[in-house]
């Protein structure tokens, strides 16, 4: 399992484990008056399930096992794998930390608006890297 | 069939819905911190239909059909022409559930039936893929003997 791979799978657990937190917190509101800021969170919670979670557990199997690029180059353009890594989740994160603080913080919806491009832009590049790894696998030529 | 034509096709349709569901949602989320086009929001129902059905669903289904075991005789993949209609029926309907809130008054409508589209669509798949949810036969051919 690549080292990528890793990273995707241990972070996404880490991230449901957050989400299904924030859940808690949600549903807590049937229990008590929570302060606004919390009261807030159902986008970040839905989110963080969706893309943090699931989306991040299947880009990292996706990275690993798709069919090879090139015999060169077995998982395409790596650098760029990296990227969408680092790129999707700072988008993530800056979500998570400006959308509930949007109206009660001046920084927060240039912040939002920020996620929304990292997040767009590291869509695109896993469209991208990926795109050339969905086709039939190779043949083993016999020796 | 050595190369599951549909398992690319319904791939590379999810990778294409997953560009566009995103490109509206960092609009609509853009929008959120910076506003400047309060329309956006109607792109809410494309953006999560394009998303989780058009995308993650198409994606699941690609991968499912080419890697799910397949049969001993021909066809080997079981009712292709069910998991054809299955990706006919699931494009469809994210479709019309994208463009209902364009449609004025007849938006409930579409929005309806591309509800029921997509819920055919899964159905159909579902039909597909039953029998092939099963336990794999692995076959260990005989070793030579070594005169």
């Amino acid at each position: 399992m690549p080292k990528l791979t890793r990273w995707y799978i241990k972070l996404s657990l880490v991230y449901l484990v957050l989400a299904l937190l924030v859940a808690a917190i949600l549903a807590s509101r049937t229990l008590w008056t929570l302060p606004p800021v919390l009261a807030a969170l159902s986008p970040v919670y839905f989110h963080l399930f969706m893309v943090g979670w699931v989306s991040e557990l299947i880009i990292g199997v996706v990275f690993w096992l798709f069919p090879t690029y090139s015999p060169e180059r077995k998982r395409g353009n790596e650098t760029l794998a990296w990227a969408v890594f680092w790129i999707l989740n700072g988008g993530l994160l800056l979500r998570i930390f400006s959308e509930p603080m949007l109206g009660r913080a001046s920084w927060a919806g240039g912040l939002l608006a920020a996620s929304a491009v990292l997040q767009w832009v590291a869509g695109m590049l896993f469209v991208y890297i990926t795109w050339g790894r969905v086709r039939p696998p190779r043949r083993r030529q016999k020796a | 069939m050595s190369r599951p034509k549909l398992m690319l096709w319904a791939t590379r349709a999810g990778l294409l819905y997953i560009a566009l569901g995103i490109t509206f949602g960092a609009l609509i989320l853009f929008h959120k911190g910076i506003p400047y086009a309060p329309t956006l929001w109607l792109l809410l129902p494309a953006h999560m239909d394009l998303m989780l059905i058009g995308g993650m669903t198409q994606f699941a289904f690609g991968i499912a059909f080419g890697i799910l075991p397949r049969f001993r005789t021909e066809p080997r993949r079981g009712n292709v022409k069910l998991a054809w209609a299955a990706l006919i029926l699931l494009n469809l309907g994210v479709w019309l559930v994208a463009l209902s809130p364009y449609l004025g008054f007849n938006a409930g409508t579409a929005l309806l039936a591309g509800r029921a589209l997509e819920a055919a669509g899964a159905l159909a798949f579902l039909l597909h893929a039953w029998p092939r949810v099963r336990p794999v036969v692995i076959t260990v051919p005989k070793a030579k003997k070594v005169a």
